[in-house]
């Protein structure tokens, strides 16, 4: 009774997909990147920007979470105080392997213009950092672009082994 | 032969430093000019010992001793109707007299006037706590500890309220240098990984201005991206911005810049 042959052989007519478990699992790691609320100063607005509708962070699903455990993106948003600087490093050990760090802005790149006794110059002195994004403030587009480009950080990473852990040391 | 004069203090290095500048003041006037000044002036005359008492910018400051200021404040605001306390600090002077002031800004609704009490102490002497009477002054005079080290007594928290409890040194003293001291440059490597990763991790840049155009190991241009560790000092080619990668992505559509739109009507 069929009036429309399906040809399973050429593209979407098989409901299979042939490809490898790295690409998969770096598939959905990607496609998938929770990031940790980290709005520490200025910047952090320009976060909360990203993830509203206008620029629509969901779409990459990049989903803020409150919870270091819940999430394996953490985005520095902003000036990272010395009296901070133990909680933030607090919060990295707790999030889950695997784990990608933004540094988002210039204070949070080198400290910026507070040049002071207060502020940790650049935050890769307690976690490590895997893109530095410029800006004062990065406009949300810049943030977009920066997990973009960690996104294809992630594809090409091999899925099926342990990831190495980064040491700062 | 010209007195030598130390070239390492803190104090003394300023930009500028022209020898016979002498800084502005602002002109000080009689309090006789304004009768609800003087009234109040009389009134706390009246009970305590006044040192100075004159009118700037349209305020009375009122210099008094340091032990009286409890009290002189509660006459304000009980008896003068000075009801709020706006503000109140230190002033590091202790390079010229070794001394602190201590100054409270009063301000009164009812009479639409505002009244300075200023009043000196010693480095190591502490102040009377105005917390009974303006709750305010709780945190500010916490921050008058942490970042002057002035102790204040019968405070119900005498704590640091912005610097780390553990921190070292007192940030708005014109000693301390705005760069920090050596506890401070390595206060967070010593918390979180032991003073052993000094050498490690290695001191703070100060200058964030300083980068290395061809350092290609540790940073990539965006839209010149070369592999690691290239030689650019002869230039480095255009990469044009890529979104995914050339050949695309597992079950996600690679964006086409061809066949994207710009809109240029928003409310479509």
């Amino acid at each position: 009774m069929a009036q429309h042959q399906v040809n399973y052989l050429k593209d979407g007519g098989l409901p299979v997909a042939l490809t490898t478990i790295d690409k998969v699992v770096n598939w959905g790691r990607s496609n998938s990147i929770w990031a940790l609320t980290y709005g520490l100063a200025c910047c952090g607005i320009e976060m909360m920007a990203s993830g509203a509708s206008r620029y629509d962070f969901d779409r990459f699903g990049t989903i803020f979470r409150a919870s270091p455990r819940q999430a394996e993106l953490m985005v520095v948003a902003g000036t990272l105080t010395k009296k901070h600087a133990e909680f933030i490093r607090r919060l990295y050990d707790q999030m889950t392997e695997p784990k990608w760090v933004i540094s988002m802005g210039s204070c949070a790149n080198t400290g910026g213009m507070f040049n002071t006794y207060a502020t940790v110059q650049g935050v890769d002195r307690v976690i490590p950092v895997d893109l530095y994004l410029p800006g004062c403030a990065p406009r949300p587009e810049t943030l977009q672009y920066a997990v973009m480009m960690l996104q294809q950080k992630i594809r090409k990473e091999p899925a099926s082994r342990a990831q190495k852990p980064k040491r700062l040391m | 032969m010209r007195a030598y004069t130390p070239k390492d203090n803190v104090q003394k290095k300023s930009y500028y430093t022209d020898r016979f500048w002498v800084a502005p003041q602002v002109a000080k006037f009689d309090v006789s000019q304004d009768t609800v000044f003087t009234a109040d002036l009389d009134a706390i005359k009246a009970k305590f010992d006044v040192l100075d008492a004159y009118i700037q910018v349209d305020q009375m400051v009122v210099v008094i001793n340091a032990n009286d200021n409890y009290a002189v404040l509660e006459l304000l605001k009980n008896e003068c109707e000075y009801t709020q306390l706006s503000e109140m600090s230190a002033i590091d002077w202790l390079a010229t007299e070794g001394k602190f002031e201590i100054f409270y800004q009063m301000l009164s609704m009812a009479k639409r006037k505002r009244l300075r009490i200023k009043c000196k102490i010693d480095e190591k002497e502490a102040i009377q706590s105005v917390e009974k009477l303006f709750r305010c002054a709780d945190w500010s005079e916490r921050e008058m500890y942490d970042m002057f080290g002035v102790v204040v007594n019968n405070h119900p928290c005498m704590k640091r309220i912005l610097m780390p409890e553990d921190w070292e040194g007192f940030p708005l003293r014109k000693t301390y240098p705005l760069q920090g001291d050596e506890f401070a440059a390595w206060y967070e490597v010593d918390k979180i990984f032991g003073k052993e990763a000094r050498e490690i991790i290695g001191p703070e840049n100060r200058d964030p201005a300083r980068i290395d155009r061809y350092d290609t190991k540790r940073f990539s241009r965006l839209g010149h991206e070369v592999p690691f560790g290239t030689d650019i000092s002869q230039g480095e080619p255009d990469t044009p911005l890529v979104y995914q990668e050339q050949e695309g992505v597992f079950m996600v559509d690679k964006f086409d810049a061809q066949k994207s739109v710009v809109i240029s009507d928003r409310h479509r």
